[in-house]
């Protein structure tokens, strides 16, 4: 199939970025999302243009790297990661508009490269659970009902790639925050620490730069691994717990 | 220039680290031999980490929990997506939780067994010692293993084994221990104890009076290359599999730390022992960038089959019972799908040499779960396997509950690396090896569920206990900086590097050098090698590199964002390393594990070990690009687990 491709480029974080046309052609319906833009970036490179840059790795839909949003949504129609998105979910003709995340919290390195260190930075201020290596009592010591380890997954399953960030309209971080929160509260090894992490987790959370919270639900729509929009009124009941219990 | 495949044998590799005494108290003799450091002494000492997966991430949340100042560096923009995030199946341990028969001297056998007899005891039998700690430590951070309805954990079965010891996470378990380790760490830089420098990739190590002093990296942001200082190095930088072009490998994981390593000094252990991967989907056409694997845990409740006719291109469901070949459960009976995975990669590509397999250009086999649904009920298949069917279903728009999968071999992960000794130091002193970037514990073949096994018990335990020895007997012995020769010097090759493959201005893009690389690599130093084969890469590695240095093309600048450039840089590596592959490939005229030589093999077919001749571990000492290396060997003794002729029939 043949595209137009309307792609955001910016040379750096100072300068001004904006939208440049590409054709492409002779473009598979099995091919991902990513191989059309690998298509096109040879193309450039043999033109003696800089390529497209983009993050991606594992391609495979768990390292979180890719990260574009693609139509207007973050990574695209499917509700997957753009490197398992595959073009048989565009038409012969199509004209596609690729730009990188847009978040304060996010700024620009190149292109559609972003800089996420912020996400990084939350989960340092508390998405931990304090264990030092040799310190484990045995695996069988402390039983978790099923319930609560099924419910620790699912949270855990955030794979910190931004999309929820990009698809909100206020720019929060709320169901990656909550996303971690209710992973580490919800088991007994995390209990501890349970109101300092959702305390401090939500105070570094703010400190980035990330938006308030609306609920209009665009991150859960957009989050490639399902993390349920009721995460985040659950991290907001552990954060009131947390503020009555806590005199800080 | 003289021929390569003229090398020469030097004195003997040998592990002077490796206490001797029954193989069960070896650990704890090395541990107790070991020099400690003063905790108020450890804050003096710098450690870099190069890595953040398994290894990396759990060595440098440990050193740093122990007092050491760490500094750790990814390429990743986060340490949170090193490749060990996309292990899917699980992770061994010899807790014995179901009361099967299982045992660390069961784990340590099965191991040993499945390497095909070319790993070293001491070592495996330490890692199964602490697998059963891995499991509590990772338990105590909050990893969300499976559990039953009682709470306690579940476990599952994997190839190559007879017991369940695999302990699992639904297909993510890479993911949520790799979420475990990246914790611990953020928690240590939280606190001061780790600096990381994310986005920034080593392309050289520094080496001061025959030591390991520190390495050159280059931010990737703003293309600065600096270089940076320590009392010692550890790389965690993972295997050499995308030298094949075509991996499961995420795409930007290289062998650039480890070969730049090897340059300066470090021994290459069995580059040739590459593990191909049976249950990847196969490949769609020439725009394919990588391979997916399908967790081998499919294997469990899944049938593998082929028509019993060549060419039948009936669909599957048109093929009736009696003219299937479920080929593993005829040929191997005892071990039925779950044979070990060089085992099955060699079984399928068989099946489809002789025209039966099935897909595009009959390049597949069935894994077939028919049976499976019949028998658990769709839901419980879908509870088991759900994610991973989903994945395969949204990149071959086929539905694998109604149609068979279709699965072929692809290159998975690489036994060889850099040679390390018991206490996992290189052979330059101060340079210490983990996880999947040495060589020491899985041998010629790894067992499914052993990579992560391997990587935290080297992060959390096994490196965070023997480099205290290395620091202990090195205090201070001078400070080194920018200044001093050696640096400058490593410092300015980098730079000439990067500015040459900027000034080249070619007509080929690094992308095309990777993939006439990698496909040269499948071809002849794939799934089934031969001399003449061999012979013929090894003639064309060094036309091809000829080349590379006359048409590359890269764009843009070095003080930029530029990852034509980073491609470009990781390919000048491999272009040598393949050479290397092929050599040892072609000097080992055995078939062991995954090293299969065609010329070596049983009357039925099976890989032939030819133990009197080939009993080592190969350990290649580089001497200058394109020039014969010195081989050192290795000799291995088995005191306990005797070498047979593997049988899983």
């Amino acid at each position: 199939m043949k595209l137009t491709l309307r792609v955001w480029r910016q040379r750096n974080a100072e300068e001004p970025g904006a939208m440049a046309t590409y054709e492409v052609d002779g473009i598979s319906a099995d091919m991902s999302f990513l191989e059309m833009l690998d298509t096109l970036n040879e193309e450039l490179t043999l033109a003696g243009d800089e390529p497209v840059a983009f993050d991606h790795d594992c391609r495979e839909g768990i390292c979180g790297a890719c990260s574009l949003v693609i139509n207007g949504d973050a990574h695209g129609p499917e509700r997957t990661t753009t490197c398992q998105l595959h073009m048989r979910s565009f038409a012969d003709g199509d004209t596609i508009d690729i730009e990188p995340w847009r978040a304060s919290a996010f700024p620009v390195i190149k292109d559609l490269v972003v800089d996420r260190s912020s996400f990084d930075r939350i989960i340092q201020s508390g998405g931990y659970i304090s264990a030092a290596t040799g310190t484990a009592p045995d695996a069988h010591a402390t039983p978790v009902p099923k319930p609560d380890a099924d419910f620790a997954f699912e949270h855990a399953e955030c794979i910190g790639c931004g999309a929820c960030v990009a698809a909100c309209p206020n720019g929060s971080a709320m169901l990656f925050t909550s996303a971690k929160v209710n992973h580490l509260n919800v088991l007994p090894q995390g209990a501890p620490e349970r109101e300092t992490r959702v305390l401090d987790m939500v105070a570094q959370m703010d400190d980035e730069g990330f938006g308030g919270c609306t609920l209009t639900g665009e991150c859960a729509t957009a989050c490639p691994k399902g993390i349920p929009l009721p995460s985040i009124a659950a991290m907001n009941r552990e954060w009131l717990r947390a503020t009555r219990k806590v005199r800080r | 220039m003289p021929d390569y495949t003229q090398y020469r044998t030097g004195e003997p590799a040998v592990d002077t680290k490796a206490p001797a005494g029954p193989v069960a108290d070896r650990w704890d003799t090395r541990r107790f031999q070991a020099k400690l450091v003063n905790p108020a002494n450890r804050r003096k000492h710098t450690v870099i980490v190069v890595g953040t997966g398994l290894a990396g991430g759990a060595a440098g949340a440990t050193l740093a929990e122990q007092g050491y100042h760490v500094v750790q560096f990814c390429f990743q923009d986060s340490p949170r997506r090193a490749h060990s995030v996309a292990a899917q199946g699980g992770i061994n341990a010899a807790k014995n939780y179901r009361n099967d028969g299982d045992s660390i001297h069961r784990l340590f056998y099965d191991t040993v067994k499945g390497g095909d007899f070319r790993a070293r005891e001491s070592n495996v039998h330490r890692l199964a010692q602490i697998s059963v700690e891995i499991i509590d430590q990772c338990v105590a951070q909050g990893v969300p293993f499976a559990r039953e309805y009682g709470g306690l954990l579940d476990n599952r079965s994997f190839g190559g084994v007879q017991v369940s010891r695999t302990f699992y996470a639904r297909g993510q378990t890479g993911q949520q221990l790799l979420l475990g380790a990246y914790q611990a760490l953020s928690r240590q830089i939280a606190a001061g104890g780790v600096e990381l420098h994310a986005r920034t990739e080593m392309l050289d190590l520094i080496v001061v009076d025959g030591k390991a002093r520190g390495i050159v990296a280059r931010d990737l942001v703003t293309g600065k290359i600096d270089s940076y200082f320590a009392d010692a190095v550890v790389l965690a930088t993972g295997g050499y599999g995308n030298v094949f072009y075509l991996s499961t490998n995420a795409m930007n994981s290289n062998a650039t730390a480890v070969w730049r390593a090897h340059r300066r000094g470090a021994y290459f252990a069995n580059p040739c022992f590459t593990q191909i991967h049976p249950t990847c989907i196969p490949r769609t056409g020439d725009h394919q960038s990588k391979l997916t694997l399908m967790s081998e845990s499919l294997r469990n409740d899944g049938r593998i089959w082929v028509p019993r006719a060549k060419g039948d291109d009936r669909p599957a469901n048109q093929i009736p019972e009696d003219e299937r070949d479920y080929y593993l459960e005829r040929l191997y009976p005892a071990f039925g799908n779950l044979v070990p995975r060089d085992i099955a990669s060699r079984a399928a590509k068989n099946v489809c040499d002789e025209g039966r397999g099935v897909g595009p250009g009959g390049q597949g086999v069935y894994l077939d779960f028919a049976e499976a649904i019949g028998r658990m009920g769709r839901k419980a298949v879908e509870a088991k396997y759900g994610n991973l069917f989903d994945m395969y279903q949204r990149i071959t728009d086929e539905d694998p509950y109604t149609v068979p999968m279709r699965i072929y071999p692809a290159v998975h992960y690489t036994m060889g690396g850099l040679w390390v000794d018991y206490d996992l130091q290189t052979t330059i002193p101060g340079l210490f090896a983990i996880g999947e970037a040495n060589f020491s514990d899985h041998g010629a073949n790894r067992l499914g569920a052993s990579a992560l096994m391997q990587g935290l018990a080297d992060g959390y335990f096994v490196l965070p206990a023997t480099i205290n020895d290395y620091l202990a007997r090195n205090p201070h012995t001078g400070t080194v900086d920018a200044q001093h020769p050696a640096v400058a010097e490593t410092v300015a090759e980098t730079e000439d590097r990067i500015n040459l493959l900027l000034s080249v201005d070619g007509d080929r893009t690094p992308d095309s050098f990777h993939r006439e690389i990698g496909e040269l690599m499948w071809e002849y130093c794939g799934m089934a090698r031969t001399e003449d084969g061999l012979r013929t890469a090894l003639a064309r590695i060094p036309e091809i590199r000829e080349e590379f240095w006359r048409r590359i093309k890269v764009p843009g600048t070095g003080e930029q964002f530029n990852q034509s450039l980073e491609k470009a840089n990781r390919i000048v590596d491999y272009l040598e390393l393949a050479e290397l592959m092929c050599l040892d490939a072609l000097h080992r005229a055995e078939s062991c594990g995954g090293h299969f030589r065609a010329e070596s093999q049983t009357p039925d077919g099976e890989a032939e070990r030819r133990d009197e001749e080939f009993s080592y571990a190969a350990a290649w000492e580089f001497t200058a690009t394109g020039a014969a290396p010195v081989l050192h060997k290795e000799d291995l003794v088995f005191e306990y687990v005797h070498p047979t002729q593997r049988s899983y029939a």
